[in-house]
């Protein structure tokens, strides 16, 4: 899947499943790029056929009502652009 | 990032200026922070252009319109969501309080129930014999505007007096019988 990757820190595995047209999926890119977090993203809305059905599959194990952004860190899912969830995760 | 999409500034403009005009008189309000909400309009100017309708920029549309019917702009949810969170999912809409700069806005949770549910609707043909309604009616005491919703709206979209010059209207008396 046509994930994009995002240079930076290392801080483990950190996976965002967002959509192209959501604002608060932006905010949580901006976050993340703020932070300056190593991480990859996919804009699920731009995927077509197979492969946006094994991304929402993806997303749904995650987070059932398969909203975006749903934030993988390091396993821990985080639904929504939540500030501070997503700051006390990437703590130093 | 590219939706692969365009739409011009001139069209997102004439949408904002639409969706501005004809909010406040209805007695909703637009997110005042207007790069936000303009970002959104293109969005829904994006979904138009990829599926024809006005899907909700912040949520995965299927491209089926009939699926994606409580999710055209204003969704179905922006009403509760208003009411419980002051602002609707996307956040285009928001309430008076936010409008004044009394509450701030955030990421909501998502209201819209799974796919799962959405296509096994609870009962709709119901038990008919019973008076029951699915939702309560409120009436505006100043003009008479009715709806069923689980709240009275912020503001009557037609009076625009507030929330609190509703009041209940569906307790028939019993001996009146509805038969849908």
């Amino acid at each position: 899947m046509g994930m994009t990757h995002v240079a930076g820190k290392n801080k483990g595995s950190i996976i965002l499943y967002a959509l192209s047209t959501c604002v608060w999926c932006r905010k949580t890119k901006q976050l993340l790029n703020q932070l300056g977090v190593e991480y990859n993203y996919v804009d699920v809305d731009l995927l077509q056929g197979e492969e946006k059905t094994k991304a929402t599959d993806e997303v749904k194990k995650l987070n059932p009502r398969c909203s975006f952004p749903t934030l993988s860190i390091n396993a821990q899912c985080i639904m929504g652009f939540d500030e501070s969830r997503i700051q006390e995760a990437l703590k130093p | 990032m590219n939706s692969g999409l365009e739409v011009s500034w001139e069209e997102v403009k004439k949408i904002f200026d639409r969706l501005q005009r004809e909010a406040e008189p209805s007695g909703y309000h637009l997110n005042p922070d207007v790069t936000f909400t303009q970002e959104l309009v293109k969005g829904l100017l994006i979904n138009e252009k990829r599926y024809g309708y006005w899907a909700c920029p912040c949520r995965l549309a299927s491209g089926n319109k009939a699926e994606d019917l409580d999710i055209i702009c204003p969704c179905d949810y922006r009403d509760p969501d208003l009411t419980d969170y002051d602002a609707c999912y996307c956040a285009l809409y928001v309430s008076g309080a936010v409008l004044k700069g009394e509450k701030k806005i955030k990421s909501i949770p998502e209201r819209r129930p799974p796919a799962e549910e959405r296509k096994s609707p609870k009962s709709r043909s119901g038990d008919q014999k019973k008076f029951s309604l699915p939702l309560p009616v409120w009436r505006c005491r100043v003009c008479g505007y009715l709806c069923a919703r689980e709240e009275p709206p912020e503001v009557c979209p037609v009076c625009k007096v507030k929330k609190d010059r509703f009041e209940r209207f569906n307790k028939l008396p019993p001996t009146l019988s509805v038969v849908f």
